[in-house]
């Protein structure tokens, strides 16, 4: 598959997963050109403690492929006693693409449609209790809140990462009160119902 | 010195009551519970199902009409009413929505209150009410009235007067029910700062962020527990998980 079809075709993000997407990187380069680990540093910075996710290999992959897409440039820096050094530069194609993203409104996918699936099917099915699915799933969420709130509350006034790490604690937040509104439903359909017995 | 190896509460089938006949009521339906000292505990549930009844029976501020209840040992249930008020005033702190502050007294007195009701001395109340003060942030807000205060300042001075006598267990209410997001996240600040220094603490909550702060959450329908988990965790790693970063 051509890799600008790739970029066009994003694969969609599951739940709330946060992903660096290659348009990030070209919308990095938008300002100046710039060294592979400058683009990680500014990453690492507007993340904070989740930078710890970024596979810092993955940042040199991304950058050939865009390359090999035209949509960035490569200039080889020569230094005395180590190999050279690249400096990325946005195309006038990268520009156009970054342009694109900027208007873009598609919205990670949310949890909720997967997940209901998940229980109607567990059900149908007598696959498993959708209430026993619904309480591990809880768990799971509630110990990601206590962390991203720890993070949060360790990040000082006015930081970057703390925004981010601020949307991730309103969105697990949302996502345990439907888990309630499940478990509420799926309680109710647990006790049979009198002529049932 | 608390003995580390006693729970700090211990309930078996406690019941409340209201009413009778056709009206009544089991507001708490049988409820076992055990906090080990050092412990933050969350109960959740539905308006309606009982958990504030289920606080006030275990800070001896309503009577069980059923099972067993020892906080430190001491067996509550059958406690004559003026120990169970000395019990309350020296070992136990309450935190309420409504922050049940004494609106004549100063941010400072009223911090003050818990420790000269239990027979400290005015310098060592003062002295007490000060550090508390600096520890919620309000150091500079001592001289002024509840009503000048915000409803998250009230509620982080609500806090420190929870903690005036070092109390065993602190029952929270609610605590955040009455406050916006970013007072809630002040609270909130508290609540783990209290779990981080091993308060034994048991807050009854619709809040999620509060909950989350706990070391195990309980829910409760219907007058009853119907399911528990124990929160873990606090590593970035877990963190970088759940958010799924990736290039
Ligand atoms: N003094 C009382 N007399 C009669 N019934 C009462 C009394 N206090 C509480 N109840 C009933 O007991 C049940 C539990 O009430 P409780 O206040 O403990 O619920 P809750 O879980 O705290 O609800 P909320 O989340 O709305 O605060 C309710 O049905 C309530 O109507
Ligand atoms: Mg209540």
């Amino acid at each position: 598959m051509p890799e600008a079809a790739g970029l066009a075709n994003r694969e969609p993000l599951r739940g709330y997963h946060l992903r660096v997407v290659q348009e990030v990187l070209l919308a990095l380069l938008a300002a100046e050109p710039a060294h592979g680990y400058q683009l990680r540093a500014r990453l690492a910075l507007a993340l904070g403690p989740l930078s710890d996710a970024l596979n810092g290999g993955q940042v040199y992959v991304t950058l050939g492929r865009l390359e090999q897409a035209g949509l960035i440039d490569c200039t080889r820096v020569g230094q005395l006693d180590r190999p050279d050094r690249k400096v990325y530069a946005l195309t006038e194609a990268g520009r156009a693409r970054v342009q694109e993203w900027l208007l873009d409104v598609s919205w990670p996918k949310p949890a909720p449609a997967e997940f209901h699936l998940k229980l109607v099917a567990a059900a149908a099915g007598a696959l498993d209790d959708p209430v026993a699915i619904v309480e591990r799933q809880r768990h799971e969420l509630l110990g990601g809140l206590r962390e991203a709130q720890r993070a949060a509350l360790a990040e000082p006034a006015g930081s970057t990462a703390g925004l981010l790490l601020e949307g991730v604690v309103l969105r697990l937040q949302a996502d345990l009160r439907w888990l309630e509104e499940c478990a509420r439903y799926w309680e109710g359909r647990r006790r049979p119902a009198p002529a049932e017995r | 010195m608390t003995d580390r190896d006693q729970p700090a509460l211990s309930a078996r089938g406690l019941c409340k009551e209201y009413g009778r006949g056709t009206a009544l009521v089991r507001a708490v339906d049988g409820v076992d519970l055990e906090v080990a000292a050092g412990e933050s505990v969350a109960i959740v549930g539905p308006s309606g199902c009982g958990k504030s009844t289920l606080l006030y029976l275990l800070g001896g501020l309503e009577r069980p009409t059923g099972g067993t209840l020892q906080l430190a040992g001491k067996q509550l249930e059958h406690m004559p009413e003026a120990g169970l008020a000395r019990l309350r005033r020296r070992g136990l702190g309450f935190v309420f929505q409504a922050f049940h502050l004494v609106d004549e007294l100063t941010t400072q007195e009223n911090v003050e209150l818990p420790a000269l009701l239990a027979g400290a001395s005015p310098r060592a109340a003062r002295r007490r009410a000060q550090h508390l003060l600096e520890q919620v942030g309000l150091a500079d807000r001592a001289a002024h009235l509840p009503s000048a205060l915000s409803g998250g300042q009230r509620q982080r001075v609500a806090i420190a007067r929870a903690l005036a006598n070092e109390p065993l267990l602190v029952l929270a209410d609610e605590p955040t029910g009455n406050l916006d997001s970013a007072a809630t996240t002040d609270v909130l600040r508290l609540f783990e700062q209290l779990r981080a220094d091993g308060q034994t603490l048991v807050v009854v909550t619709h809040d999620e962020r509060i909950a989350a702060t706990a070391d195990r959450l309980v829910s409760m329908r219907d007058g009853a527990f119907v399911g528990e988990t124990r929160l873990t965790g606090g590593s970035d790693r877990r963190l970088s998980a759940i958010t799924g970063l990736e290039v």
